[in-house]
């Protein structure tokens, strides 16, 4: 029997508390430590469903949507070379062209900075490229930062990730190849780690289409994800870089190439991948198939997906 | 008796921020998880609640007693119930035929959530008539029943947010909930039953004498 004020209390409080909180700590604690002396923060937004960072280092430009200094996934690009990639993670996601040689059309789900769609509309310029971001602001903070553009052949679509999937089965759309990097800051979108969703992501793709997911390789969510990736794409490969915390998953909407199918993809598409400083063969060797993850832990579904309690685990 | 009341106070709080938290889980593989999303359960438990307000108060004016307000818990679970199977085609249907995903997760948490809500924010009402003697002592047991209700509504979002869904499947939570408004009903129709069979021998008894 709750009276009005306590769900509205509650209703006010959903939004304001959580961006509250990040506030003071903004300010309090982190905005007097954090930034060496060379680096400083030109741009600082609080959107609907993150904080965003854009600092900049001499020639460096990062994208980063929490304060915490831990956070793993964030975008940078050096402006006297802005193709190279800085991060590990996005070259892992760019080694699911060695599955998928030629995509024609390309599903990118989370924008962050544009450095992955951006890429790939430059190697495949007639390849149909949409990438779904669920926050207006990032979109405006790519094109006025990080220099991302729509073209006719490479869309953004301002959407909730699961609600596109649904939409596009249903309109009978197929891509080639899709990217999940969607979890950019302290809250996961539970519902795009469900075997459900992944489930219509697998029918999304056309008959040997390729996966490839950004995800978590700390915290026991590592566990659960992994199993649930397995429960419905099988045997996937999991990249993982010593020096980088992340783990990229590529999964397949068929048979999994064996190991010299991918050294031979290397070789012939490695040279155009150069610009962007994915170097292939670093890579290569973190490439497994085995389980390194508990694989009694629970596949997550729409019924049962606490994934936000199971990082912090 | 006034305990046993309290005691049904602080399920219905329960129960009804329970459900509100599990709403948005409910919603989001069909309409994502977006801010309106949460506006549109947030404004139909709202509404709900209103009317039920309304709805309750004007009950408590022919004959109260605690077996009717047991019925209402009674009533509360066999809506709720539904959820469990009835959800899942009932969001396919909308989201096929609604394309902008505000009004399709609108109409989807009215058709899900409307009808338990309601009746159970003819709780609040009820259980002051119930307890309030005199107009002396009004404001103060209504003050102590949103109390105990709020209280119910604070542990019911901790309960769901913090553990239930780390340790259940969203259906247990449900089926749990629609059991704990069942047990709270059998309660009060149990001890409304015995009250009115006290009344009825002290009233054969004062006839006899």
């Amino acid at each position: 029997m709750p009276n009005q004020n306590n769900t509205a209390s509650m209703a006010a409080a959903r939004p304001t508390l959580l961006n509250l909180t990040r506030w003071l700590l903004l300010t309090v604690l982190v905005l007097p430590f954090a930034q060496p002396a060379d680096a400083r923060i030109i741009h600082r937004e609080r959107s609907l469903y993150s904080t965003i960072l854009v600092d900049q280092r001499g020639n460096t430009l990062c994208l980063q949507f929490s304060v915490r200094k831990d956070q793993r996934n964030q975008t940078c690009m050096d402006r006297s070379a802005p193709r190279k990639m800085v991060f590990p993670y996005a070259k892992m996601m760019m080694l699911s062209l060695l599955m998928v040689p030629e995509p024609e059309r390309i599903l990118i789900i989370g924008l962050g900075g544009g450095t992955l769609p951006v890429a790939l509309n430059e190697l495949y310029p007639e390849a149909k490229i949409d990438a779904v971001e669920i926050d207006p602001a990032v979109k405006t903070v790519a094109e006025t930062y990080f220099g991302f553009q729509e073209n006719d052949n490479m869309k953004v679509i301002l959407k909730d990730a699961r609600v596109h999937t649904k939409r596009a089965l249903a309109a009978g759309q197929r891509y080639d190849l899709i990217m999940l990097d969607a979890f950019n800051g302290d809250y996961i979108p539970e519902h795009l780690l469900t075997r459900e969703y992944l489930e219509e992501t697998r029918e999304l793709l056309t008959e040997g289409g390729v996966v490839a997911a950004n995800t978590f390789a700390i915290s026991r969510l590592y566990d659960h994800e992994s199993n649930t990736y397995r429960a419905v794409f099988g045997t996937f490969y999991n990249v993982r870089s010593r020096i980088s915390a992340n783990r990229v998953i590529l999964a397949s909407n068929g048979e999994l190439p064996d190991m010299a199918a991918l050294a031979a993809a290397g070789r012939a598409i490695g040279p155009s991948l150069a610009p962007y400083d994915v170097r292939v063969n670093d890579f290569l060797p973190g490439f497994s198939t085995e389980a390194d993850w508990d694989e009694t832990a629970r596949v997550l579904t729409d019924q049962y997906s606490p994934a936000n309690l199971l990082s912090n685990q | 008796m006034p305990a046993i009341i309290y005691a049904l106070a602080f399920t219905g709080g329960f129960v009804i921020m329970s459900l509100e938290l599990l709403g948005g889980r409910v919603l989001a593989p069909y309409f994502g998880s977006s801010i309106y999303v949460w506006g549109s359960i947030i404004t139909v438990f709202m509404l709900s609640l209103a009317l039920g307000y309304l709805f309750g108060g004007k009950l408590s004016l022919h004959r109260p007693s605690l077996t009717k307000f047991g019925i209402i818990f009674a009533v509360a679970a066999v809506l709720l119930y539904p959820l469990v199977y009835s959800a899942e085609p009932a969001m396919i249907f909308i989201f096929e035929r609604v394309e902008d995903p505000r009004y399709g997760s609108l109409l989807a948490a009215s058709l899900l959530f409307i009808l338990p809500t309601v009746i159970m924010g003819m709780i609040s009402p009820y259980s002051v008539r119930l307890l309030v003697a005199s107009t002396h002592e009004s404001g103060q047991v209504a003050g102590r029943l949103y109390f105990v209700s709020t209280m119910g509504s604070a542990l019911g979002t901790l309960a769901t947010s913090f553990y239930f869904v780390l340790w259940f499947e969203m259906n247990t939570i449900l089926t749990m909930l629609a059991l704990a408004l069942l047990l709270m009903s059998a309660i009060a129709l149990t001890a409304g039953n015995l009250s009115s069979r006290d009344r009825n021998e002290t009233a054969g008894q004062t006839s006899n004498w």
